[in-house]
């Protein structure tokens, strides 16, 4: 009992810890190359999975939906870089982070403006419904395993293009030197746009996935956008494969946290007092790990090479 | 974005010529400011709709929070994200109080004077190891840290927040308890926090607070220890902080866990921005005009936020030095 509730926890943990890792790979690369603090990186990812909504109703495939919201993400991107990140480049921190906020009281107010305030939700595609059955007793729905897969697939195809591919070279180089870069004839402002162009797509396809399991709501990229930091931090800034085991960590130690620190601190605590502590202790239980690798490493365990 | 031109090269312990012209127009600027303030209650009894006492009462409760992340923000240079905890466990705190009989401010305020200090000492102490963006992301997760605490409190409200049966006293006198006389007790809180600021700043050690914004190196080649200097004006901010969160709860009479989302951290810092950063009375002016502002739109429209996203954006995009900033390029051209 207590070892298939363990299994079907780490799958959902590993399913947060790959959501997280779609939205993370945007914003640290966006921070890494441009060095750029973009707060509105959650909205992109509420956005995408409101499109998936509305293109899914629409055209009656997922497949077909997610594409369509995909593009469509990415057309919003792209025109809030022209219209506002463009400007914001050059500037210290503190107006980064103040205009991008406010584009995210915009957005999410706009999002409940036409989408409305309640929760939404886009069906589970047919071909995608139903179970798998891992072993005796243990049922696990094939949609969260297509998602798990997907986003490995997505981590993989990232890895292939940063390491492999001359546009991953030149970001690998960006993140390291991003005016030394520049002064070898690379024209930057291309590179950021693919960047940033990349960076929305993940943080798009990572909320059109996770449509179907989660409630689409106003204010939902904003959870994520603050657990993605978390796992940035501990990955270190500017680092895919920082970002990649630092989403993982916080994903399965948060699910995990939530669902067996109760029974963990029962064996030391009447019921009552555990109940109340542990739901304290688990709310917070990310934060303590990420103090912890701060204190032991404040670079993050996989800082970008070159950063200093 | 400073507001004064900071030099460099200006050594801890001398005086600094450069700051003069600045420092002649700040008294007068805060002592109009202040008599505007003392003479709201006045302006209502002749005819101004009450509404208003309790709008600025509000705003003068904001401008206390302002005004201590100005200290860490404007004139330490770090951009603390996760400001609203500190009022958060400050209104907490009171409301916890207040609850179990308690009422008493002189036994209210050393424990949230002890509890947001040592929040913001061992978030401090965590944070500070890191600067610039990562030194932003850490401190909104400190802050949302206590955000999930909060709700995870059941015992007082959790994620319904904490409806306060009574109001704080004072020495078993109710300052409180009327309108007028709250709304002076919060200016005199405001006067006083504005008071120890500037003494601050203009103390050596908020000299080297200043200089350690502009170059962290230099200062501690110099031989002062900047992290432990940082993490002191953190934690005297933290404490300032917790001091409008109890404010906040006696007017308010509730709590819950929404004083402390990140948003109501970011309109803090924007307040900060907008009345002109490291100013001190800046900060006070931008949390009155985001307070007006936010009073007036959301009156205009339960959507105003479509309205005020885009006023901070281009507020960041086209104005330097905020408000203060106009204020003191006009005065400048009289000159």
């Amino acid at each position: 009992m207590t070892t298939s509730l363990l299994i079907v926890q780490i799958l959902n943990g590993l399913q947060l810890g790959i959501l997280l890792f779609l939205v993370a790979a945007g914003l640290t690369l966006v921070f890494g190359v441009m060095d750029f603090i973009n707060l509105a990186h959650g909205v992109q990812y509420m956005l995408g999975a409101y499109l998936a909504v509305t293109f899914v109703a629409l055209t009656g495939s997922f497949v077909l939906g997610l594409v369509l919201a995909l593009a469509a993400a990415l057309v919003i991107g792209l025109a809030l870089e022209f219209l506002v990140f463009r400007h914001l480049y050059e500037r210290d921190h503190l107006d980064q982070v103040l205009a991008t906020f406010g584009l995210i009281l915009l957005l999410n107010q706009g999002v409940k403006i036409v989408w409305g305030a309640a929760p939404l939700s886009v069906p589970v595609p047919e071909f995608l419904t139903g179970s798998v059955r891992l072993m005796d007793g243990i049922l696990y729905p094939t949609y969260r395993f297509a998602l798990i897969g997907s986003g490995l697939a997505v981590a993989g195809l990232l890895w292939f293009i940063v390491e492999k591919t001359r546009t991953g070279m030149l970001l690998r180089a960006g993140a390291s030197n991003a005016s030394m870069v520049s002064a070898l004839g690379v024209d930057i402002r291309k590179l950021f746009m693919i960047v940033f162009a990349f960076g929305t797509m993940l943080a798009g396809f990572a909320g059109a996935m996770a449509a179907p399991i989660l409630s689409v709501e106003p204010g939902m990229g904003d959870s994520i956008l603050i657990l993605a930091f978390v796992v940035i931090v501990v990955g270190g800034i500017g680092s895919i494969r920082g970002a990649f085991v630092g989403a993982l960590i916080v994903g399965l130690v948060d699910t995990l946290g939530r669902s067996f620190m109760n029974d963990l601190l029962r064996l030391f605590m009447s019921a009552p007092s555990a109940r109340a502590t542990g739901a304290a202790l688990s709310s917070m239980l990310i934060y303590l790990v990420m103090a912890m690798v701060l204190f032991v490493r404040p670079e993050g365990l996989l800082p970008a090479k070159g950063r200093s | 974005m400073s507001a004064t031109p900071a030099l460099p090269d200006a050594a801890p312990g001398e005086p600094q010529a450069f700051a003069l012209p600045a420092r002649k127009r700040r008294p007068l600027i805060a002592i109009i400011l202040f008599l505007a303030l003392a003479a709201v209650p006045l302006v209502v009894s002749l005819g101004l709709p009450a509404h208003w006492l309790t709008l600025v009462t509000r705003a003068m409760i904001f401008a206390i929070a302002a005004l201590s992340l100005d200290l860490i923000l404007g004139v330490g240079g770090l951009v603390s994200f996760g400001h609203a905890a500190f009022i958060g466990i400050g209104a907490y705190v009171t409301g916890i109080m207040i609850t179990e009989g308690r009422t008493e401010a002189l036994l209210i305020l050393p424990v949230i004077f002890v509890l947001c200090g040592l929040f913001a000492a061992v978030t401090g102490a965590v944070s500070l190891r890191t600067k610039g963006v990562a030194f932003i992301m850490i401190t909104l997760a400190f802050g949302q840290m206590a955000f999930f605490l909060a709700q995870a409190l059941s015992a007082y409200g959790g994620d319904d927040g904490l409806t306060l049966s009574d109001r704080s006293t004072l020495l078993g006198f109710k300052p409180f308890a009327s309108r007028t006389s709250f709304y002076y007790v919060v200016l005199a809180a405001l006067a006083g926090c504005y008071l120890l600021i500037s003494v601050i700043v203009a103390s050596r050690f908020g000299r080297i607070l200043r200089a350690a914004r502009e170059n962290a190196t230099r200062v501690t080649v110099t031989g002062f220890d900047v992290s432990r200097i940082r993490l002191i004006a953190y934690v005297i901010s933290g404490m300032i902080a917790g001091l409008s969160g109890f404010l906040l709860a006696n007017q308010t009479e509730f709590v819950s866990p929404a004083y402390m989302s990140w948003a109501r951290s970011g309109e803090l810092i924007f307040m900060v921005v907008l009345g002109g950063v490291g100013s001190l009375h800046g900060a006070i002016i931008g949390a009155l005009a985001f307070l007006f502002a936010e009073d007036a739109l959301s009156r205009l429209t339960e959507h105003w936020k479509v309205i005020f996203g885009p006023m901070i954006v281009l507020f960041v995009l086209f104005t330097r030095g905020g408000l203060v900033g106009i204020i003191g390029r006009l005065g400048r051209r009289h000159d």
